[in-house]
């Protein structure tokens, strides 16, 4: 018989439009992070850590990327015989086909593959956070205090908790009550969307709200739960964990990786984080090359300068080039005395030479400005753009530009240049 | 389908001195990222040859280590796969590989129980990247019995370690001599063969009953002018790193451009064991300067002219020339490296000073590490 203690159903078919055009061709969770990995390579790292192997991976926006990246499972150790990582997408039905309308709904039309395994808890997880935490833990806790639910929270600012949902707890950290993004919260108690149910609990809730447009677990499964009586508990976490889900956040996380001793360290041996490799030779550094304060991922070719910066596997920067507080993904080619300020450059992308990125005074987004902010220059994926044009702060470009696109070879700040893939 | 492979994997030499004290050759780190025997593998995989015996033998440790699974390569398949083959005690014989046709003919029921016409031989300790079934159609063009790949040396070329041989104009081998005091010609084997699997079986078979053992001296050599065996020029990079001056000299090649276009960008790709290291790190204070560093290292201090291998920590204030470091070296701040090979594991103390003031200095350190 088939018999998994824990399963995780890892939830990875959200868009993230506030990653603009970063996510315009990618899930969010395909996006690339901190140099060689995908942030879903945190999740499903730490669930193999943790000793869960067997994994359902919903996807729906976008998942080419995502299952070519995930695959059977073998840079995860997820490749097994019985469990392992299962891709679930939505599917066609005899009668009432749909999309997957909210996260518990997703889940809820995945309830056969679950009961594959016969599991005690189901572990829920979303694919777009950047921590490392063992789940196990959580499941000795959730034992422990004889919870139904468990829903694992982390104190933040009392002045941040209103863009949250928040716990209230007794002593003993059990929920009494919870509020959505509250104006005057109650507790700093923030909901991490990591949640472990009892499976008979799981189920029953799912099916008793099946009828329930756009099935949601925060806003209708946990109230409904809390609303029967189950007893629900607070897990309690204190390491680091972030939510890359704008822009801004992304590029600050990513930053944060060039620290001395960063907060949140890649170079443990102990919790290591897997990925899936394409490119393995070494990077080299020519001889007029400069380097300092930045991660680089394998088989980059540099020969110009880069402060403070996370590259990509597979990216080349020619002599002359500088490039500053910036994020460059896999496989980007930037040519001869080029600069990045500020910049956050997508997969694939060709920038020609003498190209400027980040110059100007910022002004705000002319079509999304809670997107492009804090000066970040955006350049989606596959694009290119011509020789010797400068781009200004707060900008994005995405698609194949031509110079007819840059009037006076320059695009001021703030303008959204957009020729390919879905306006974002 | 046509061939299966057999990667001589066994071999220890004193002339990369300390170096295969903990190691086989065929296992050395190579630029960087890779391991030798990865060049072989790759080769059989990119060629389709889908069945592989590796022969190991001597200090077989870290090259098991390294092919505990055969996924890398894509051997892990139903049809074929990947065999690693050490000497075993059986009915026939309690010795260790006495010699290269030895070690094949421990191994006979290899060749016997499969079904594809040919044997591709190579060694693995060399670098170089190869199509196998080019070597293939020329041996059936030639109709060859066995067809050894050579390679020209520049003319000052010291070949005193190599096969040489020489060939009529048709590419038929007329001399050929192994490891020769004065050679009488810059044309090396390459220890790449191919023969039809039931010749080699039989050849093979003949030796044990006369008790020879090298596949070179006793089958190449003895049978040069009864069987038809051609020679196959290799045009492309290959080199050997069975010595320390040759072993420093391939990883400094790969500080050449044109190296690292062939081996890493153009088709096909050099396949190896994934790691799951984090990306490199630069500090405050690092000055690179015509270096290739790997995964998972973090570097402090300043590199010019080296490889550095996977998981280096390079402390501050380091100056570092013209030196090969291997995996997960500790290096201790303030200290000089110039000219040499660091062993893996080494932790170097602060304020250390090594350069090799003739050729290559080895050093192998083994310090108690202070965690970070």
């Amino acid at each position: 018989m088939v018999k998994k203690e824990m399963i995780a159903m890892l939830l990875a078919g959200g868009q993230g439009s506030r990653l603009g055009v970063l996510t315009s061709k990618v899930a969010k969770p395909a996006v690339s992070f901190g140099s060689k990995y995908r942030i879903i390579d945190f999740p499903l790292s730490n669930c193999i850590n943790s000793g869960v192997d067997t994994v359902g991976v919903l996807t729906q926006y976008q998942p080419l990327r995502l299952n070519t990246h995930i695959g059977i499972g073998i840079p995860w150790d997820l490749d097994r015989n019985i469990g392992g990582v299962t891709v679930l997408p939505p599917y066609e039905k005899s009668a009432n086909s749909e999309w997957y309308t909210g996260t518990a709904n997703a889940i809820y039309q995945n309830i056969d593959y679950m009961e594959t395994f016969n599991p005690d808890y189901v572990l829920i997880l979303s694919g777009d956070h950047i921590y490392k935490m063992d789940y196990e833990v959580m499941l000795d806790f959730h034992k422990q205090n004889g919870a139904e639910v468990t829903i694992a929270v982390m104190p933040v600012p009392m002045e941040e908790a209103k863009r949250f949902g928040i716990m209230i707890t007794d002593e003993n950290r059990r929920i009494t009550d919870f509020e959505e993004k509250p104006a005057n919260p109650r507790s700093n108690l923030a909901s991490m969307g990591i949640y472990i149910f009892n499976w008979k609990t799981l189920k029953e809730a799912l099916l008793a709200n099946s009828e329930q447009p756009g099935l949601d677990f925060g806003k209708h499964l946990i109230p409904y739960c809390h609303k029967k009586g189950a007893p629900l508990y607070a897990y309690e976490f204190n390491g680091y964990w972030k939510d890359v889900g704008t822009l801004h956040s992304f590029w600050e996380a990513n930053m944060e990786l060039i620290d001395i001793v960063p907060e949140f360290n890649l170079y443990e041996e102990y919790w290591k984080i897997y990925t899936k490799s394409e490119i393995l030779p070494p990077q080299y550094l020519s001889a007029d090359s400069v380097v300092e304060k930045s991660i680089i991922g394998e088989g980059c070719e540099i020969c110009g300068q880069v402060y403070n910066s996370v590259i990509g596997c597979g990216v080349t920067v020619g002599a002359g080039t500088v490039i500053r507080d910036s994020i460059v993904m896999n496989q980007t080619q930037i040519g001869e005395n080029c600069e990045l300020y500020k910049a956050v450059v997508a997969e694939n992308v060709e920038i020609q030479d003498n190209v400027k990125l980040g110059v100007g005074d910022p002004v705000p987004n002319e079509t999304d400005p809670n997107i492009y902010d804090h000066e970040l220059v955006t350049v989606g994926e596959k694009s290119v753009i011509p020789k010797g044009v400068s781009v200004g702060k707060n900008s994005v470009v995405f698609g194949v530009t031509t110079h007819d696109d840059y009037p006076d070879a320059y695009l001021p700040s703030g303008k959204t240049l957009i020729k390919a893939g879905d306006k974002s | 389908m046509r061939a299966i492979g057999i990667i001589l994997a066994g071999g220890n030499n004193h002339r990369i001195r300390q170096l295969t004290q903990k190691r086989a050759v065929c296992a050395m780190p190579i630029a960087g990222s890779y391991r030798s025997i990865d060049f072989a593998l790759s080769n059989m995989s990119n060629s389709h040859i889908n069945k592989v015996a590796v022969l190991t033998q001597y200090n077989a440790g870290s090259l098991n280590e390294h092919l505990s699974s055969s996924k890398w390569w894509d051997f892990g398949r139903k049809q074929g796969g990947l065999f690693v083959e050490t000497p075993a005690v059986t009915a026939e014989s309690n010795a260790w590989y006495r010699g290269t046709a030895d070690a094949i003919a421990q191994n006979l029921s290899f060749l016997k129980n499969s079904h594809e016409p040919y044997v591709v031989i190579v060694s693995g300790d060399c670098v170089y990247k190869m199509d196998y079934n080019k070597l293939l159609e020329y041996h059936i063009e030639k109709k060859a019995d066995i067809t050894v790949v050579c390679k020209d040396l520049s003319p000052n070329a010291n070949v005193e370690r190599y096969g040489t041989l020489k060939m009529n104009e048709d590419s038929r081998i007329e001399e050929f001599e192994e490891k020769p005091v004065v050679a009488k010609s810059n044309t090396i084997s390459c220890g790449i063969y191919v023969v039809r699997r039931r010749m080699l079986i039989e050849m093979i078979e003949k030796c044990r009953e006369e008790d020879r053992y090298d596949f070179v001296k006793d089958i190449l050599i003895r049978y040069k002018n009864q069987k038809r065996i051609f020679g196959y020029k290799l045009k492309d990079y290959w080199s050997n790193i069975a010595t320390v001056e040759d072993y420093f000299r391939t990883n400094m090649d790969f500080l050449k451009p044109e190296i690292r276009d062939y081996f890493f960008k153009q088709y096909p790709d050099v396949y190896s064991k994934v790691d799951d290291l984090p990306p490199a790190k630069y500090n405050v204070g690092a000055k690179i300067k015509n270096s290739l560093i790997s995964s998972g290292c973090i570097v402090n201090g300043t590199v010019e002219d080296s490889v550095i291998f996977k998981e280096t920590y390079i402390g501050s204030n380091c100056y570092i020339k013209n030196s090969i470091i291997l995996n997960d070296v500790y290096i201790g701040d303030n200290t000089h490296i110039e000219n040499c090979i660091v062993e893996s594991r080494g932790t170097i103390r602060a304020n250390s000073y090594h350069k090799g003031e003739e050729g290559i200095e080895i050093v192998v350190e083994h310090n108690d590490r202070y965690s970070l």
